[in-house]
């Protein structure tokens, strides 16, 4: 076990390693610099060479990419030519907000979207099958920044049910532990933060959870009819064992087999996708400092983020790989 | 089929109580957020469109972090309420000698930084000679842009293309009066001595930044510690600054009781971030912030509506339409400049585009700027006579390519698409092929223009204080790659105004100078519309100032 993990996380050595050379490539070939998103209508020629001097983007890309590398050995990503900060700060300052969101998003999915599926899969062609099939198509066919708005629109300007933006209230100020304001406010008994957080959360959470849901409903749904046809199920059946144990153990234990693949997937994925949901809620999160990060050029930000988000990928596939190994015997990591 | 059912009905009753009680817990939000012992409301929430960059405004350049930093720091002098005139700030007067060279500021009596430090003429310079001997990345014109426009260089200049200082220095007299003595005349002061970059700081906190340098890795600048979190930065202002939350993006203000004017009306000021146009005004029609900047036009109408306030400020900027003369020689003809200015139709612009209060432009400074002069040459919309002039030019096949932005909207083009097409639709008229180049706003379009790539581009200006020279002398003093034109008349013509001491023979020469501009063509100026600012209905907003200088501390609840 503990070979095939070292053995995972060497991997990433050379994926990370292909992957910054490419963004290097890719970033340098964009047009435009961070000197004139600095400056904006203030900038003259004169101005923008003196900051390309000043933040080394006059030198050859392959000194730039050097200097990257020698820096990365030393665990330093750089700094963000937007906040003048170290880019790990920024990442460790938005970063909870962004897997709070997440997590909260991949949660409801799952909560939703295996019972749903297990149900319409036991209840083939009926009523509840056909919602949960048309539904599900519904949700990934709405787009998720559509859906954030009208759910803003609706539940926070119209009804006025949810904070219409952010984290937290202004004068809410959690005390920081973990950085995931519901937790912590658990952790810390400030029992007002962890509401607070939680009605922040309700609505980008269930935006960003649409397409996850409809996944894992689909998924499930096909799983559980893949399984219930199988011999070993007839057989408990046959056998007289309960029907709550049938489906625990035999029907939902093998159909989950690829639902944790899928939510593997997904959750690397809502890491990286939320940004549009964090912009519509000025959330706060990593989504939407990397859209600003795009705007502006600021490419120690975006080159840091796509492999950090590399690393989460591959951590989280190696989590489910280990997760398998647990729901499934049969299945063993070497 | 009864398990089934049962536990379908739990579900359903356990997801109902969920949503009953977060839907209770943000009822109780509403009743009690930002409200004193009292039950009075005592926290006002304003919409930014960006994080500040800085706690100190001394580093930056963008009117997010200023809009912040002005209600806890304050310059030598300021601008009237809502007005754009200079008036005293901490200095209750001030004069200058016939050369312009010293400035003498008589500083107001019994002020505190809000370290408890006494505010006096030795503090004024400690400021001054602080920023003129900056050194290392604090040089880099991304950190000190407006030291360098106001004053130039430093003590010892590290870099060979630095501007040459202009600033010499700064002597207590005594403990009231200050003088600066710089090396030669400005068209940049006095007005300089009122920018946000130049607010005086306690030179107790000047003492602690000196500890933290700024620096610079090789690929980027890295912000000294002490402007990135309340702690240190110490003004005189009517707010100190109490938190700066980056996680939740706000920043966090609190009435500073030892203010030697007017105590603030409302107890805490927190300015949030809220990127987006329609984001903030949802926020607003939620309840959520109490007031925010950069009102779409379209949504004015919408919210005065709804019964929230929208007052609009008096036009301080311009909007032009720009000619890049080396990239399409064509333009390099008076003529064909010419007939570009007469097909378009700014009046339609105006009431097609711009919010209410828009007026079509002449020349290149709003009218509330000293220095308009209604002697310019004016280019009237007359389609017949652009086609006139395109067919004496020989250029009746003209194809020009057309820049515009995307995805942004600038308090003087608040929609460029929407105006791009319109103009696109001028052009059309009169025979001109025109080719749309649509670019992201930054940096890909601001690149695009400063290096001269654009043969017509969109662009303008907000005034940072009242002085034509900050609008003409921003564009047309020396030779520059976004117009690409080298004309004698009009170098010289700024360069005499900006060397002018006397204010009233400035302005008569930058009347002149505006003339001498309309008259070459560089451009077309297109308009000047006034930047809209929405207030919750129970608010008693500030007085709107032209130049975005709001004074939150006039705010007070109804």
């Amino acid at each position: 076990m503990l070979r095939f993990v070292v053995r995972r996380l060497l991997q990433l050595i050379p994926t990370l390693l292909g992957l910054s050379v490419l963004l290097f490539i890719w970033l340098n070939r964009l047009p435009g610099g961070p000197a004139s998103a600095i400056l904006g209508e203030k900038a003259t020629e004169a101005e923008v060479a003196r900051i390309n001097r000043a933040l080394g983007l006059d030198q050859p890309v392959y000194v730039q990419y050097g200097r990257f590398i020698k820096r990365l050995i030393e665990g330093d990503l750089g700094t963000s030519t937007q906040t003048g900060q170290p880019v790990m700060d920024e990442f460790l300052l938005r970063f909870p907000a962004t897997v709070e969101l997440s997590l909260m998003a991949i949660v409801l999915a799952v909560a939703v979207g295996v019972p749903l599926g297990y149900f319409a899969a036991k209840r083939r062609g009926g009523w509840l099958d056909v919602a949960a099939v048309s539904s599900s198509l519904i949700g990934i066919c709405i787009p998720v920044f559509f859906l954030a708005f009208m759910l803003r629109t609706v539940f926070s300007v119209n009804l006025g049910w949810f904070p219409s933006y952010g984290r937290l209230t202004t004068g809410i100020n959690a005390t920081e532990v973990t950085g995931l304001a519901v937790l912590d406010g658990l952790l810390t008994g400030e029992f007002d933060a962890t509401w607070d957080a939680l009605s922040h959360l309700i609505l980008p959470a269930i935006a960003l959870a649409s397409i996850p849901v409809a996944v894992i409903v689909r998924m499930t749904r096909a799983s559980v009819l893949e399984v219930l046809g199988e011999d070993y199920v007839r057989t408990a059946e046959s056998k007289g064992l309960r029907k709550g144990v049938v489906r625990t153990r035999h029907v939902l234990r093998n159909a989950l087999l690829p639902v944790i693949t899928s939510v593997g997937l997904l959750t690397g994925s809502l890491l990286s996708g939320a940004v549009l949901t964090e912009s519509v809620f000025t959330f706060g999160g990593i989504g939407s400092f990397i859209r600003t990060a795009i705007d502006g050029r600021d490419y120690p930000v975006l080159v840091g983020f796509i492999m950090f988000i590399a690393m989460a990928y591959v951590l989280i596939n190696l989590l489910v790989d280990l997760a398998y190994s647990l729901i499934d015997p049969r299945v063993r990591v070497h | 089929m009864r398990i089934f059912k049962s536990r379908v009905t739990r579900a359903i009753t356990v997801a109902a109580a969920t949503a009953l009680i977060v839907t209770g817990c943000s009822s109780e939000r509403d009743t009690t957020e930002g409200k004193g012992k009292d039950g009075a409301k005592d926290t006002f929430v304003f919409g930014g469109a960006g994080d500040p960059g800085s706690l100190d405004p001394a580093l930056a350049s963008d009117g997010e972090t200023f809009r912040v930093t002005r209600q806890a720091f304050e310059a030598l002098l300021e601008h009237e309420p809502g007005g754009s005139e200079l008036v005293g700030g901490l200095a209750e007067k001030w004069d200058s000698n016939d050369e312009g060279t010293v400035w003498t500021f008589n500083l107001r009596k019994g002020v505190k930084f809000h370290d408890g430090e006494a505010f006096n003429a030795e503090a004024v310079c400690a400021n001054y000679d602080h920023w003129f001997n900056w050194t290392g990345t604090y040089q880099s014109s991304a950190v000190s842009y407006y030291w360098q426009t106001i004053m130039g260089g430093f003590a010892k200049n590290e870099d060979k293309d630095a501007p040459k200082a202009n600033y010499k220095s700064c002597t207590a007299k005594d403990e009231n009066t200050a003088v600066i003595e710089v090396n030669k005349a400005s068209a940049n002061l006095p007005g300089g001595f009122s920018l946000q970059a130049l607010a005086i700081h306690s030179p107790k906190a000047l003492k602690a930044y000196e500890k933290e340098e700024a620096s610079a890795k090789g690929d980027a600048i890295t912000y000294p510690k002490y402007s990135q979190q309340a702690g240190t930065v110490a003004g005189t202002g009517p707010y100190k600054i109490t938190k700066w939350n980056k996680g939740n993006k706000e920043v966090q203000l609190e009435r500073f009781d030892d203010y030697w004017g007017k105590k603030a009306g409302v107890k805490n000021l927190v300015f949030r971030t809220i990127d987006t146009e329609e984001g903030r005004r949802s926020a607003l029609q939620a309840g959520d912030i109490d007031g925010y900047d950069l009102v779409s036009p379209a949504d004015v109408k919408t919210l005065e509506k709804a019964g929230f306030q929208v007052p609009t400020r008096e036009v301080f900027n311009i909007f032009y339409l720009g000619f890049s003369q080396e990239k399409n020689k064509a333009l390099q003809n008076k003529d064909v400049r010419a007939a570009i200015a007469h097909a378009i139709d700014k009046d339609n612009l105006v009431k097609t585009q711009l919010p209410e209060g828009g007026v079509a432009a002449t020349q290149f400074i709003p009218d509330t700027v000293e220095g308009y002069s209604d002697k310019v040459e004016k280019y009237d919309y007359d389609p017949a006579k652009a086609k006139s002039l395109l067919k004496k030019a020989g250029e009746e096949k003209l194809k020009v390519e057309f820049c515009y932005p995307t995805e942004v909207s600038r308090p003087y083009m608040p929609s460029p698409g929407d105006l791009f097409e319109l103009m696109k639709s001028d052009l059309e008229k009169i025979g001109i092929t025109v080719t749309p180049k649509p670019a992201k706003w930054a940096p890909d379009y601001i690149d695009a223009t400063e290096a001269g790539g654009c043969e017509l581009h969109l662009l303008g200006w907000t005034g940072d204080f009242n002085d034509a020279y900050n609008f003409i002398g921003t564009w047309f003093a020396e030779y520059d790659k976004q117009w690409g034109f080298k004309d004698k008349k009009v170098f010289e013509a700024m360069e005499e105004a900006s060397k002018e001491v006397d204010h009233a023979k400035r302005v008569k020469l930058y009347e002149r100078a505006n003339e001498v501009v309309m008259d070459y063509l560089p451009g077309v100026p297109v308009s000047s519309s006034p930047p809209a600012i929405a207030f919750a209905k129970d608010v008693n907003p500030p007085l709107v100032s032209p130049l975005t200088q709001e004074n939150f501390a006039e705010v007070t609840f109804k």
